[in-house]
């Protein structure tokens, strides 16, 4: 369990300094993969039904799914790359370091009401958040924003995974279900930006605002 | 008909959702918008039944029918049958092929009406799952579900400011969802050690044994989700999606959105607020409420004063008026019940003034204030109760909104909270000032149609929805009925402040 938490940050660490958009694909997929083993040792001691349909379908979803979907997309909209992120490589590393730390300190605060949890759950799982959310603000392609959402959906999976283990089958599948949707309406969307402006760089869908300057 | 309340409250769900799935395959255009209605009125009826049945909210299982879920299951039921209704007349209105943009100088075209029928019965689908939820998690997943629904129909008309008002509300909302589901977990971790059975999540077991839970995890946890369901509520500062979609979208769906859909995020942050009053932390929920609640008068009021497109105003408006929500929970007891009352007049209200800005659009073409003048004299009927709404929307009497409005002042003013008082009645004057100078110019004036300043007979489709709303709002001004206003206390009586 430690070993999949240490991948996660790790993981994070390398989509931060990443500009290929194909490569960031990936490391997404695979910690999809790692979410979906973890299911499986999270559950309570011998493997229930639900605990391995949750597993199978996180890894079906995450691991292949999207990042076919999201494959697609690029070649569609022939984008190869990040062009001019709002914030550079080396300075989202750096970023990303004190991110870490942050959530270190955030997990300094609160204290958890039990004590049998892996030590390093609440950080990596926060990081995994705080970096997804960081993606999301400082990456201008559409596809990127998506990825941002996805990996700050997998640092709450992942939170949930391990501390809302009683949770349940259903719920978790539901959760499941609502991102595979989300992916897939924004693939539509990005689909659509696509074929009206030939480009699907957020910064230039400008035209709405409040006043005219 | 007496079935158990677990049937009612399933058959609320799955009626629309079975009619939503069918109307994306149905070809025949009379036969889809039949179904529309058709769905809508069974689950109006549904809801009337449950509505008037009353008391028993179920024992177990998913779905839940308490005063919440029955008060905000009137109002989304209510609302999307005049919504349905007028959809038939603008259905029938929109032409199917390309056309110019009245904006820009593009050429654009609508989506398939197919889709825009089997998202509104989807929508309405998935608003009922929320305010049934008997498990915060499933909650959870029927709020992203509106989102995912309600998407396409944002993007209706397919032109490239649709698709950016699509665009940011998928992402903005999406990302702030998926705060709330952190706050979820976190409430489970804070559940964790108060040991219960299958579901931590439960909505039951969480107030039951609120007095275990864990309190910095259960703040964190409220945090969390005012942040998430906030973003999708329209609280300010996390309004930004909002005044771009409800402008883009077309009228009927605005409605909805701004009518049911904001509602329904209150109903999120409601029972999260219900486990933190059973836990006695009431008072912290209620502190962030008021704060937020104000910030969201405030900052609609600047908006509106600037403001030159009149459907981004109503947008501002909405903005407002869930900040007053939020401020009369925020103030909690009578301010509760204030709030849960302005919650119905809000919806009814402002319906009634999306509806109406569509006939004008269609009109005058044009969203600008500036350019539209003396719409009594182009729409007799659609220019009185553009007036009448106008006056129901700044909370003057004899309208409903008005009442609610007083309600939360007085509460503010009972509870000693002086500062917050004047706050609420200056801000609530600054939008008071936007909104006069939007609607008094579009009312006066001489009549500035592309139609040369002729008046048109209008359809019963386009002007009897508005008017219903309009006349319900006037009726809630003058007497709420006992009922309604029992199921209001009890509302007000789980968010803590008594």
């Amino acid at each position: 369990m430690n070993l999949t938490l240490v991948f996660l940050v790790l993981t994070n660490l390398l989509l931060l300094a990443s500009g290929r958009l194909s490569t960031c694909i990936r490391i997404v997929a695979a910690q999809g993969v790692a979410l979906g083993l973890l299911a499986l040792s999270t559950g309570r001691p011998g493997l229930s039904i639900g605990a391995i349909a949750l597993s199978l379908v996180s890894i079906l979803l995450k691991g292949i799914v999207f990042p076919t979907l999201l494959s697609r997309a690029i070649r569609e909209a022939q984008v190869r790359r990040e062009a001019r992120p709002f914030v550079g490589y080396t300075a989202s590393v750096t970023l990303g370091v004190v991110l870490l730390l942050g959530a270190f300190g955030l997990d300094s605060r609160l204290a958890l009401p039990r004590s049998d949890y892996p030590p390093l759950s609440v950080p990596a799982a926060f990081f995994t958040i705080l970096v997804g959310l960081f993606l999301i603000v400082s990456r201008k392609q559409a596809l990127s924003q998506v990825l941002g959402y996805l990996v700050m959906e997998n640092g709450i999976f992942a939170f949930g995974l391990i501390h809302a283990r009683e949770e349940g089958f259903l719920v978790g599948l539901g959760i499941l279900l609502d991102v595979f949707v989300a992916v897939f309406v924004m693939g539509i969307a990005i689909f659509h930006i696509n074929r009206e402006f030939d480009h699907i760089d957020t910064e230039r869908l400008s035209a709405l605002k409040d006043w005219e300057r | 008909m007496i079935a158990p309340p677990e049937t009612m409250a399933a058959a609320l769900v799955l009626v629309p959702a079975v009619a939503g799935a069918a109307a994306f395959v149905i070809r025949r255009h009379s036969a889809r918008r039949g179904l529309l209605i058709a769905g809508a009125l069974v689950h109006a009826l549904l809801t009337a039944d449950v509505c008037l049945r009353g008391g028993d909210p179920g024992s177990s299982g998913w779905l839940v029918l308490d005063a919440t879920a029955r008060l905000f299951l009137g109002i989304t039921s209510a609302l999307f049958l005049t919504a349905a209704v007028y959809a038939l007349g603008y259905l029938r209105r929109e032409p199917p092929d390309e056309r110019h943009d009245f904006q820009e100088d593009v050429l654009f075209s609508n989506a398939p009406e197919a889709v825009l029928t089997g998202c509104l019965l989807l929508f309405l689908a998935t608003m009922s799952l929320v305010v049934l939820s008997r498990n915060l998690g499933l909650l959870w997943v029927a709020i992203e579900a509106t989102t995912l629904v309600s998407a396409p129909m944002i993007y209706f008309h397919r032109h490239h400011r649709s698709l950016e008002a699509t665009w940011k509300y998928l992402l903005i909302c999406s990302v702030g969802i998926a705060v709330a589901l952190l706050g979820n977990f976190c409430l489970a971790v804070a559940a964790a050690k108060a040991g219960q059975g299958s579901s931590s999540l439960g909505l039951d077991p969480l107030v039951r044994n609120a007095s275990h839970l864990n309190v910095p995890w259960l703040k964190a946890a409220f945090i969390f989700l005012l942040v998430g369901y906030g973003t999708k509520m329209g609280l300010a500062p996390l309004h930004t999606w909002l005044p771009d979609a409800h402008s883009e979208a077309p009228s009927v769906v605005s409605a909805l959105l701004s009518g049911a859909l904001l509602n329904c995020a209150f109903v999120g942050i409601l029972r999260a607020q219900q486990v933190l009053a059973a836990a006695g932390e009431a008072a912290f929920g209620q502190g962030l409420l008021l704060i937020l609640g104000l910030l969201s008068i405030g900052l609609a009021g600047v908006f509106i004063l600037g403001q030159t497109d009149f459907k981004r105003t109503l947008a501002y408006s909405s903005v407002e008026h869930i900040g007053i929500l939020a401020l009369g929970v925020g103030l909690g007891g009578a301010g509760a019940f204030g709030s849960m009352l302005h919650a119905v007049n809000h919806s009814l209200a402002k319906g009634m003034l999306f509806l109406l800005a569509g006939n004008i659009l269609a009109e005058y073409r044009t969203k600008s204030t500036a350019h539209v003048r003396g719409v009594p004299g182009a729409l007799p009927v659609t220019g009185v109760l553009w007036g009448a709404g106008f006056l129901a929307i700044c909370g003057l009497p004899p309208f409903g909104l008005f009442t609610s409005e007083l309600t939360i002042l007085k509460a503010a003013l009972d509870q000693g909270r002086t500062g917050v008082a004047v706050a609420y009645l200056a801000l609530l004057a600054l939008v008071f000032v936007g909104l006069t100078t939007t609607f008094l110019g579009m009312l006066q004036g001489r009549t500035t149609t592309p139609g040369a300043g002729r008046s048109r007979r209008e359809s019963v489709l386009e002007f009897a929805p508005p008017m219903a709303l309009g006349a319900l709002v006037l009726a809630m001004g003058v007497y709420v009925p006992p009922a309604l206003s029992a199921t209001l206390h009890e509302v007000a009586r789980t968010l803590g402040g008594f």
